[in-house]
């Protein structure tokens, strides 16, 4: 049994994980493939293979607006969220202040909640103040920064917890001030945790739907142009841009690690 | 004083590095939704144009509960059961991860959150075409006749708690993976050295061991599962809604805010529930 029980966790655990991984890759493999449909009636079924979408990507009108939309928000709600989630992982792992459980808890909230019910009373909060009618980049930015700001500071905070105090101390034994230790040690070694929330942050932002869709008044993201495209059928184009997107992303990934293994320990 | 407060400092500073953030989180998180809470309560006859008013209308709560109890039971079911699905897929890929991938493992995590990488609507709709009636699996299926001549995947339950169990699987594989790689590996040595075979490792040390990642997992993945419409809405139909369809519906197109802030409370008080036992169990520090 246990040469049996062995053999099973040493090779069916790994076959399960590739089929999983399979599963996880299908909807991948599928947006490539649509950006090359020749698409005719059916928009969700392959027809016939074309290049025709990758060579003119901004066919559909608005899609392309909807994208530069898309990236000015996260690029800015990522900004927001990556500089007000850091001073307060900061303040949580280096300072000492009255009130810590309501603030982890107020950190930990936005995560837990559906995002139906922030975009919801978020909408609420605006219209009872009379600003339903103005609604657009900017609440869409407001609320953004928002859900960002918990997953920044977990991020973070994860990164600086875990970091050896030593180095500091020694810079200060060198004399260095608190300045001096704090952007030539405590910053560069935080900086990859930074990124890495402000990558989450980006992702998040541009990805969201249901939020913005309660509070973008006429403002169309990227998700609310696919959003308002599927009720008829989506352009391919769609599957173009998810497929850069993807593209990009994974580049971006293997990039960074490969950098970081590259540098000397 | 805690142990974990030593080195740290008491001084104004903190105070001002939390200001701008937690004000950030007050304004725009915990004020509407303790407004969200009053309107629930607010009387059910007034509308956007003339103005609601405070009547504690707790009859909304009942209203909403049984007007919309398919909706919040089929919420529940399907969360429930895409959640189930999802650590049932989770396990052994994190297992696979944490024990099995040596040099490959970072590789396997790349590939495990690779999929976020694009947009959670044009996958979604992927879904749309995988599972279309000509597709390979709905015509697979009719072959191998587990499907009806003439039997669909798309537009019926299948297809959503499909899609939810996909979109979600990541939240479930990582922190799995989290709490499985710090286990210390000798102490399944030791347990196979007093001669526990394989299974028996597994439920007496592995399993509990990776109960933390294992609850983290399940909240992460319940919980949006729970709140979600966007699958019901492109891969289901209306017979699949769930209560988030119900929400967006009540609050952008009927305007009925006091019955949509009530089943939003609804909905945030079973999770809630469900958090509180996790806090319970694993403390507020170790959440954030």
């Amino acid at each position: 049994m246990s040469r049996v029980g062995r053999w099973v966790t040493e090779h069916a655990v790994m076959a399960v994980a590739m089929l999983v991984l399979v599963y996880m890759f299908l909807p991948i493999f599928y947006v490539v493939l649509m950006s090359f449909n020749d698409q005719g009636r059916l928009a969700y079924e392959f027809q016939g293979f074309t290049l025709a979408n990758w060579e003119d990507p901004c066919g559909p009108s608005g899609m392309c607006g909807a994208v530069v939309k898309s990236l000015q928000i996260g690029f800015l709600a990522t900004l927001g969220a990556t500089l007000l989630g850091t001073l307060v992982a900061f303040a949580l792992v280096r300072h000492r202040f009255r009130g810590r459980a309501a603030t982890s808890l107020l950190i930990f909230l936005p995560m837990a909640t559906p995002e139906v019910v922030m975009g919801s009373s978020l909408l609420a909060l605006f219209t009872s103040v009379g600003l339903s009618g103005s609604l657009g980049f900017w609440s869409i930015l407001v609320a953004h920064i928002m859900f960002c700001l918990s997953f920044v500071v977990v991020t973070v905070k994860a990164r600086l917890a875990g970091l050896d105090s030593a180095m500091e101390q020694a810079a200060m034994d060198l004399y260095a001030n608190e300045w001096q230790t704090f952007w030539r040690i405590t910053f560069p070694l935080v900086f990859p945790g930074i990124m890495a929330a402000a990558l989450l942050s980006f992702s998040l932002s541009f990805d969201d739907f249901i939020v913005t869709n309660f509070n973008h008044g006429n403002t169309v993201t990227f998700p609310m142009y696919v959003w308002g495209a599927a009720q008829r059928g989506i352009p391919p184009q769609v599957n173009v841009v998810g497929t850069v997107m993807f593209i990009l992303a994974l580049a971006l990934v293997l990039g960074g690690s490969l950098l970081q293994r590259r540098r000397p320990a | 004083m805690s142990a974990a407060d030593t080195g740290r400092r008491t001084s104004r500073t903190g105070y001002l590095l939390l200001l701008p953030g937690l004000l950030w989180l007050v304004v725009f998180f915990l004020v509407p939704t303790i407004q969200l809470a009053a309107t629930s309560l607010y009387d059910p006859s007034g509308s956007l144009d003339s103005g609601y008013a405070m009547t504690w209308s707790f009859s909304n709560y009942w209203d909403a509960l049984s007007t919309f109890r398919a909706p919040f039971l089929r919420s529940l079911l399907y969360a429930a059961v895409a959640t189930v699905l999802a650590l049932v897929l989770a396990y052994p890929l994190a297992y696979a991860i944490a024990f099995k991938a040596g040099r490959w493992k970072n590789l396997m995590l790349v590939l495990v959150i690779a999929p976020f990488f694009t947009s959670f609507l044009v996958r979604t709709l992927a879904w749309k075409s995988i599972l279309s009636d000509n597709g390979f699996v709905a015509t697979t299926l009719q072959v191998l006749h587990i499907l009806g001549p003439g039997g669909r995947l798309l537009a019926t339950s299948v297809a959503v708690v499909t899609g939810l169990t996909y979109n979600f699987l990541p939240f479930m594989v990582l922190p799995l993976y989290a709490s499985l790689e710090k286990i210390d590996l000798r102490l399944i040595e030791a347990s196979s050295d007093l001669y526990a075979d394989a299974l028996t490792s597994f439920r007496k040390v592995t399993l509990p061991l990776s109960m933390p990642g294992l609850v983290a997992g399940t909240l992460l993945t319940f919980i949006p599962a729970a709140g979600d419409y966007i699958n019901a809405e492109l891969l289901g139909t209306p017979r699949q809604y769930m209560i988030g369809n119900v929400i967006d519906n009540l609050f952008l197109v009927q305007l009925d805010y006091p019955a949509a802030a009530a089943c939003s409370v609804v909905l945030m008080a079973a999770i809630v529930v469900m958090v509180l036992v996790y806090v319970r169990r694993a403390g507020t520090e170790e959440l954030v």
